[in-house]
């Protein structure tokens, strides 16, 4: 490198610049300014000269690999090294230090657990009344008859002897349990029939039994949906589908209790949101009559609207098998919807068919699949045979007397028309409906005090007139956000002067009770 | 076991070649799907499509009578490669080694059955009702008293069924800004519970309570996640005997780690009630642990009592805010009169109540029989898990190619056995669990390890050397013949 003509130039036009632009005062100073600059000149000129000796050192031009060095290398090499070094200093963090053994064992001291349970109060000790007898239309309770309007006893199937006689014979021949989940010799030949007999009474290819009612929902439901999907769900659903629901992690939205318009702006909503998700699952899940108010919903609006907006429908039908529809096969038929139009159904067989467990039936796809992804029907054992048993001999009576269906429903009439002028209370379920809801027609303001003044009502119709209703209990963890009431199961078992001394007594005891919550 | 890799590998390849030909053959023909996203998403049910379906024979096998000592299977076929299988008149009657069936209640009882068919008439087969509603009989009452005193605590309260009692009462005891510890290996139902509660679940190495301890550790110390605040409670879950490893629970040293860290101890003694123990009491009477230092005790009636339903027990405070809020007692029909009626009577005879020594033999005969059978298997060779006294033994199998192998051999000489594979155990470790019943009388034994022995070989499972034979067996053994060493 050869600096010298720009050392030149640089110097010169300096000194130039110097001399040119020196004006006239004292030249002393002049002199010395100039020495002073000559001198440092002259020292910056050496140091150039002994510089651009080193690097032009013969040593200095060697050749490497066929890469010609000069000087200037080592320049480049010992900057790269500087930033190399820099960059890999880390940035200053505080130091982390590690608790302590002796520390721990002070946090572990000092923690307090909650207790286990929170202070019991006193609504919390109330014992529900105990049978003595079957739970059918006329129940003891106490050492006394009452008239049992507290269990969803619908076809009076209770104490049939019918059924007791299959009973009898399963037990005798099955013992009491089945000792295995269904993949582990738990599947007996009376579950496989069972499930043929229900796939045939509601017109699906294939059925899968459940052991209990309430984890029909709560299985069935994370077996198809995931993350990521998307459920609508109705707001006033029971506690079994919200657990379902939780469990699966999917999107979850709720539109309000029964009504259609809410349902059509919800899917409208969503699918605008969502226009290009092709593999995102969207589901409906709805009750055919709902367990917390009474409603039944309507059907044929929600199959149009699955149908526009692409959705699957899931329908938990506990309390219409058996009940809606002329022969009794649920809301499918009331509605006059062909059932392959609805993807999944579940249902409690501990309502109209008066025994214990649940089932799902829908296409031979869905039903396989929850064989092996259900987990509340892989991990647990299966529904003790006689049960089973008591399922297929109560399919067998209700295709035999089909006048039952309709027994049933001259006896909500009846009840109906006897409780529409009770004062205080207002009939907040469907005239349809197999479950009769008493709702306060004025509210005390809480929930606490409407169930305060409901449970009053109830005992004491249990008491002097001998009538057993029940109020709706919600549970802690329960998110419905519907009012709470008095809740009548009407059965085809009753007789007129029960539902008529029903009424009456009723009518008494609300007058007495709820005067002062009486509207205007 | 080297090979098992290799093999799922190649099932799996193969699997999706297949799926890739489906694939092919569905765009070709239409599908009715029209805008719907399909049901089950790609490889979702690819196990169940690919690899379970071929040897679907060996699972969910119909009965046509009482899960007994010896029980009727019905025979079924198939005439599309195992994708449906349909039942046909013809069974067999073979040696049941697969149901749970710890005392011998599972067929018709003398004692028992007449009272439950009694209890029938009474009451009839259901309540259609919830607890709190119309479903409270004095049945219920009578034995909600009866399982108290049988597991020595204050109160409790039984359900309908023994998988809703696990999901159901862990989100009420315990909430958000809580803390499950539970053990690695726990059963389906409490993992579903503890999710379905909210708290922040961790986990410990299984029966380590030296693991357990350094967890409850670190966890006080550094409290909830991201705020620290401290935990409002700490649950620990273990079970009394594992049901795919045969093992006993760890309890005293667990209990006493509990204590130490003031955490809450729920046991879950589904397999161990009735089935362990001098007079059946469960795990605490059988390893000496007082039963009031277990907070939560719970447990299922469908093993040792031949019925169904599950249980709490706890604290008269505890049962009551659980009848208060509890789910499944408030919104499920009650367990059912029979078999609550089962319940009773089986616990009399257990505990003598019934005036004759039924119980006393039963529970003697149950424990002679495990350990019998599980020093046998041990001398024959075969890799048994398990602690004694348990009536649970898996033998290990680990290839899945002889799971289907070990089952139809041994159904071919009418012995019926339980072959385990994913997703209840891990992948690699697929094995035959064996149930030993009060009901099985030497002789069933000694014919059921004949028969093992004979499958064992064809098979190829005897992994351990099998000890020189003295007695019995007819065949001879070569030692260390069929040993294929584990890695």
């Amino acid at each position: 490198m050869d600096c010298s003509p720009v050392k030149t130039a640089i110097l010169g036009g300096w000194a130039k610049h110097k001399l040119n632009s020196t004006p006239d005062p004292s030249v002393c100073v002049v002199a010395l300014q100039v020495a002073m600059e000559s001198a440092a000149l002259n020292f910056v000129n050496t140091t150039l000269n002994w510089v651009t000796l080193a690097l032009d050192a013969p040593a200095a031009r060697a050749v490497v690999f066929g890469v010609h060095i000069g000087g200037h290398l080592f320049v480049e090499v010992l900057l790269l090294v500087v930033i190399l070094f820099l960059l890999s200093q880390k940035s200053y963090k505080p130091p982390k230090r590690p608790l302590t053994k002796k520390e721990i064992d002070e946090l572990c001291d000092e923690w307090v657990p909650e207790s286990l349970t929170p202070p019991i109060t006193e609504e919390m000790q109330s014992e529900p009344p105990v049978l003595e007898s079957a739970a059918g239309p006329h129940a003891i309770v106490n050492g006394k008859e009452v008239v049992n309007f507290a269990s969803a006893n619908y076809l009076g199937f209770i104490g049939h002897e019918k059924l007791r006689d299959s009973c009898t014979f399963a037990l005798e021949k099955y013992g009491v349990g089945s000792c295995g989940p269904r993949g582990f010799y738990g599947t007996i030949d009376v579950h496989l029939d069972c499930e043929a007999k229900i796939a045939n009474f509601l017109g699906t290819t294939d059925s899968i039994l459940y052991s209990y009612g309430l984890s029909t929902m709560f299985s069935a439901i994370p077996c198809f949906c995931k993350k990521g999907d998307i459920i609508v769900v109705d707001e006033g659903v029971h506690w079994g589908i919200q657990n379902g629901l939780y469990l699966s992690r999917s999107t979850i939205v709720y539109f309000k209790h029964n009504d259609m318009e809410s349902l059509e702006k919800t899917l409208e909503k969503i699918t605008a949101k969502n226009q290009r998700a092709k593999k995102l699952r969207r589901y409906i899940v709805v009750e055919a009559v709902y367990q917390n108010s009474g409603q039944i919903a309507p059907l044929d609006k929600i199959i149009k609207l699955k149908e526009k907006y692409r959705f699957r429908v899931l329908l938990d039908e506990s309390n219409s098998i058996g009940v809606l529809g002329h022969s009794g096969r649920g809301l499918t038929e009331y509605c006059r919807v062909p059932i392959e139009k609805i993807d999944i159904v579940t249902a409690s067989m501990g309502h109209a068919l008066a025994t214990e467990g649940g089932f799902c039936t829908g296409s031979a796809r869905v039903i396989d699949h929850q064989r092996l992804s259900s987990s509340g029907y892989v991990f647990s054992a299966s529904l003790p045979p006689y049960l089973a048993s008591a399922a297929i001999t109560a399919i067998d009576v209700l295709e035999q007397n089909p006048d039952l269906t309709s027994k049933l429903k001259e006896n909500i009439a009846i009840l109906w028309k006897g409780l529409s002028d009770v004062q205080g209370l207002s009939i907040a379920s469907n005239p349809e409906s197999p479950i009769v809801f008493l709702r306060l027609e004025k509210s005390t303001g809480s929930v606490k005090g409407d169930l305060q003044l409901l449970e009053d009502l109830a005992n004491r119709a249990l008491k002097e007139a001998s009538v057993f209703v029940v109020v709706s209990k919600r549970s802690t963890v329960d998110k419905c956000p519907l009012p709470v009431g008095i809740r009548m199961f009407v059965s085809a078992a009753h007789s007129e002067c029960d539902l008529l001394k029903a009424c009456s007594s009723l009518k008494k005891v609300a007058g007495v009770v709820l005067k002062d919550h009486i509207c205007a | 076991m080297e090979f098992c890799f290799e093999i799922y590998g190649l099932l799996f390849a193969f699997g999706q070649f297949r799926d890739f030909f489906r694939k092919i053959f569905d765009w070709w023909q239409a599908s009715n799907l029209q805008g719907y996203a399909p049901i089950c998403l790609g490889l979702e049910d690819f196990y169940i499509r690919r690899l379970y379906l071929r040897i679907q024979d060996c699972f969910g096998r119909p009965i046509a009578s009482a899960p007994d000592a010896w029980f009727d299977v019905v025979e079924r076929y198939s005439n599309d490669n195992n994708k449906t299988l349909k039942r046909t008149e013809k069974i067999s009657r073979c040696l049941n080694l697969g149901s749970y069936n710890y005392l011998g209640f599972a067929a018709a009882d003398e004692y028992c059955t007449p009272r439950v068919i009694d209890s029938l008439n009474r009451f009839s087969a259901s309540t259609c009702s919830t607890r709190v509603d119309g479903g409270t009989t004095t049945l219920h009452k009578e034995l909600e008293d009866c399982v108290a005193n049988f597991v020595a605590k204050p109160a409790a309260v039984v359900f309908g069924m023994g998988y809703v009692t696990n999901s159901a009462i862990l989100p009420v005891i315990i909430g958000k800004g809580g803390l499950i510890i539970s053990d690695s290996l726990n059963h389906n139902s409490i993992v579903n519970g503890a999710r379905g509660s909210g708290a922040t679940i961790r986990v410990f190495q299984h029966n380590t309570p030296s693991h357990l301890e350094k967890v409850l550790r670190e966890q006080i110390a550094e409290g909830q996640p991201r705020t620290h605040r401290p935990w409002k409670k700490i649950i620990v879950v273990v079970e009394g005997i594992y049901s795919m490893e045969g093992e006993l629970c760890k309890l005293p040293e667990i209990v006493a780690v509990c204590k130490k860290y003031k955490a809450y101890v729920y046991l879950d003694e589904a397999h161990s009630i009735g089935a362990v123990g001098k007079t059946g009491r469960g795990v605490c009477e059988l390893l000496g642990v007082d039963t009031a230092d277990v907070d939560i005790m719970m447990g299922t009636f469908t093993k040792s009592f031949g019925s169904c339903g599950g249980y709490i027990a706890g604290s008269k405070e505890l049962i009551q805010y659980l009848k208060y809020t509890c789910p499944a007692h408030l919104y499920a029909t009650s367990i059912s009169p029979p078999a609550a009626q089962q319940i009773i009577s089986s616990i009399k005879v257990i505990l003598g109540e019934d005036g004759s020594s039924r119980g006393a033999q039963k529970l003697a005969r149950i424990r002679e029989n495990s350990n019998f059978f599980r020093s046998e298997l041990q001398k024959m060779g075969f890799e048994v898990l398990g602690d004694n006294d348990s009536p649970v033994m898996p033998i290990m199998l680990y290839n899945p190619a002889k799971i289907p192998a070990f089952s139809r051999e041994c159904l071919k000489q009418n012995i019926a056995v339980v072959t385990v594979a994913f997703p209840a155990t891990p992948l690699l470790l697929a094995r035959a669990r064996i149930c030993i019943s009060a009901s099985h009388t030497r002789e069933d034994l000694l014919k059921a390890l004949e028969v093992i022995s004979q499958v064992g070989d064809l098979v190829g499972i005897k992994y351990f050397p099998a000890e020189p034979k003295k007695e019995l067996q007819h065949q001879e053994q070569q030692p260390g013949k069929d040993t294929i060493k584990l890695e």
